[in-house]
């Protein structure tokens, strides 16, 4: 069948018709509609896959693993950053390896459209010494999951499939198969003490990981993914990795006769590098998405006389996601002709919805700052991270899940009052909890203010896991019932909110403000669906 | 045959339910197709654009190269200027004149319109009044700015019209029947200023 299929569709699509029995997941652009889609899939179909969201990336990591130690196929996916949550149990994945096909989709987003770096996941894949695939086109992603999972299986060990944003969130047409493969039966890990890892077992396991290095290589130069093409040139070559190719042969003429060696499965396929260098590569650019990894794994894999360009040397961007237009330099071609850019254009920042309840909860925040000499708010990671920018420029921090509740703690350690934490709902149970627990056990002078819109909006609306239970989180965590407060941002509530936030600013201990309305986005979609219902 | 396109506008004005209509007809017609999105952070009241590429050929990059769009579709005038560098020497540009005002330093609109009218093939129209007269409410202001860019797609009206009807069929009748008739106001607009201006 063909279907016109976002890369992340074409995941979904093609580990349901893998014989997937569950997707783990946090909500993360640009990974989330690949748990979306296999939510509308099962919805739909009635097909019998987990696909409930997670937590966060580490307890989604470990379900999976679980799932995989009882023989079934796991996804687990998430944005790039949330690889850096789910290391510890990613990295000792590695080393379990797994039962049932487990394969880990990060979505990374060079040049930053909406994150807060632009880390590359293949250094993970390296990190854990497991095999990992880039898919250069929506077609090779639907493909890649059938053959990762098998993979998966007959190498015992995890696979990190890594995507970028043009990759997740471009459509084009997919041929998919009939019906999905039926799923794995239940069964027990042949040798269970793969997954116990004490020092003893972990040793053996590592020194098997390290012994499997060379199969993972020829899996690289076997499996048809990765091509090699001898040029009529072959003294020049060019080493692409996943889309990257694709932007070369927008510009590539035949006539230049490079040699061209395309790479979207790691380890890196040694056999045709060596080829390359045989064939009489003399120059290798190397145009890959995302940070120079392949640029600097070839430096130790070439002879030194061969002169390698990319991104190090500023033949190519040193930051920021790849574009037809920023090869061509690199390939020695002129820019097309263009236009002149229209000086008339300004910016459009993207802002905070109107009438949504974070504007309302920070314009009782701010007015609430201002009676203080040096207030300090420390933010996270959400819609409401745009309080940072005009009108409202109401946020001091914002690094990364969770940080708003632990930075305040330290800056209220540091004698900083008061120290405010804005944290959204999802954001807060996905890694906020457990700084909570440290503020309340130091009884750290801080104010938690969690902004609840009931969703993870930033995302598009995904439900969010502490929905109805916060203050019953926030007391089992140990913070005083009378010192968690519960406000409806809503102009009209303006004096109640900042009488709140006045009282537990004052108040010398560890104290939460729940905002709570529900996202104007949320709230839209369900008052039309109860209109057509 | 060969198209590439940039849809503009701001995050929730609807860009990509026009590129759903041409992809459906696209692909009625066999054509291939690559299509790249802006989800995320952007979509909160930020500027988006999708770069839409139809081609009998296949397509290697997702991304359309500066100077390399047939045309720029877009619902808000100064998002259509926003992309210029991407139109082609002969490329048109397809935009509504209604601003869409979020930001407190919108430049002066009549300027704005200017410097779209500077560029030779171009097509200003108001979307909302259009089908507003066409009897189609406020959100099938997207369906006229599809209708106007028609006659620059290369697919045949009938073909599109037939892709409007498909992908709007699971919502009843009547709202097929309205985003056609915003549709063919945008198609007649287009074809007007087309005659006006050739």
């Amino acid at each position: 069948m063909k279907h016109l299929l976002l890369g992340d569709e074409a995941i979904a699509q093609g580990a349901i018709d893998a014989g997937l029995s569950g997707v783990y997941a946090y909500p993360g652009t640009p990974s989330t509609e690949i748990t979306e889609y296999i939510q509308g899939a099962v919805s739909r179909q009635a097909l019998p896959i987990h696909c409930r969201w997670a937590t966060n990336e580490k307890t989604a990591m470990e379900a999976a693993l679980g799932m995989s130690y009882m023989g079934k196929r796991a996804l687990v996916c998430m944005k790039h950053v949330g690889m850096n949550v789910c290391a510890d149990a990613f990295m000792n994945a590695a080393i379990t390896g797994v039962n049932g096909g487990l394969i880990i989709v990060a979505a990374d987003d060079p040049s930053m459209h909406s994150s807060q770096n632009e880390q590359d996941s293949r250094f993970y894949a390296k990190f854990a010494m497991i095999p990992c695939l880039e898919p250069g086109n929506q077609q090779e992603a639907y493909d890649m999951m059938a053959y990762g999972f098998a993979m998966s299986e007959r190498l015992k060990t995890p696979i990190l499939l890594r995507v970028t944003t043009r990759m997740a969130h471009s459509r084009a047409v997919v041929e998919t198969a009939d019906a999905p493969k039926e799923q794995n039966a239940m069964s027990m890990p042949e040798n269970v003490n793969h997954f116990i890892l004490l020092p003893a077992f972990a040793k053996r396991n590592y020194a098997e990981l390290v012994a499997a290095q060379p199969r993972f290589t020829e899996e690289s130069e076997r499996a048809g993914f990765n091509r090699y093409v001898r040029g009529d040139k072959p003294e020049k070559a060019i080493v692409t990795t996943g889309i990257a190719y694709n932007y070369l042969m927008e510009n590539y003429n035949p006539a230049m006769g490079c040699s061209i060696l395309r790479v979207t499965q790691y380890p890196l396929p040694k056999a045709m590098i060596d080829r390359m260098v045989q064939d009489g590569a003399k120059e290798i650019l190397v145009a890959e998405e995302g940070q120079p990894i392949v640029e600097e794994l070839l430096r130790g894999m070439v002879p030194s006389e061969v002169v390698i360009k990319g991104r190090l040397t500023g033949d190519l961007p040193r930051m920021g996601e790849l574009t037809p237009d920023s090869l061509r330099p690199a390939l020695g071609l002129a820019a097309l002709p263009t236009r002149e850019k229209e000086a008339i254009v300004v910016g459009r920042p993207p802002a905070l919805c109107q009438g949504c309840g974070h504007r309302d909860m920070y314009a009782a925040l701010n007015e609430v700052a201002r009676e203080y000499p040096a207030p300090r708010i420390f933010g996270d990671i959400g819609c409401y991270t745009l309080g940072a920018l005009s009108p409202f420029h109401a946020i001091h921090a914002c690094v990364e899940m969770g940080a708003s509740v632990t930075m305040a703690k330290g800056a209220a350690d540091a004698g900083q009052h008061p120290a405010i934490a804005v944290i959204g709902d999802s954001t807060f149970t996905h890694s906020g909890m457990t700084g909570l627990l440290d503020c309340v056990n130091a009884n750290a002078n801080v104010v938690v203010l969690i902004s609840d819109n009931l969703t993870t909006g930033m995302t598009g609306g995904q439900d969010s896991a502490g929905t109805g239970r916060l203050e019953q989180i926030c007391c089992g965590l140990g913070v005083a019932p009378e010192h968690v407060r519960v406000v409806v941002p809503l102009p009209k509530n303006m004096e109640e909110i900042k009488a709140v936030l006045r009282e537990e600013i004052n108040y010398p201990g560890t104290s939460v403000v729940i905002a709570r309305r529900e996202c104007i986005q949320t709230l839209k979609r369900h008052l039309k669906a109860a209109k057509r219902s | 045959m060969k198209k590439d396109i940039i849809l503009a506008g701001v995050g929730g004005q609807g860009i990509l339910s026009i590129a759903t209509v041409i992809g459906e007809a696209a692909l009625q017609e066999g054509l291939y197709l690559k299509q790249a999105e802006v989800h995320g952070m952007s979509q909160r009241g930020g500027d988006v654009q999708s770069n839409l590429r139809l081609s009998s050929e296949p397509i290697m990059s997702d991304l359309i190269p500066k100077g390399g769009a047939d045309l720029i579709i877009s619902l808000e005038p100064m998002e259509a200027l926003r992309y210029i560098e991407y139109l082609s020497p002969e490329g048109w540009i397809v935009s509504s004149c209604v601003p869409f005002l979020n930001i407190p330093d919108y430049p002066d609109l009549e300027a704005v319109l200017a410097r779209i009218r500077a560029h030779k093939n171009h097509v200003l129209l108001d979307v909302d009044a259009l089908a507003k007269e066409a009897g189609a409410p406020s959100q099938a202001a997207n369906m006229v700015l599809l209708g106007a860019a028609i006659p620059m797609l290369g697919i045949e009206y009938d073909k599109m019209t037939a892709g409007v009807a498909r992908i709007f069929a699971r919502k009843g009748e009547a709202v097929v029947k309205t985003n056609l008739a915003a549709v063919e106001a945008g198609f007649r607009h287009s074809k007007r200023s087309h005659l006006v201006e050739s």
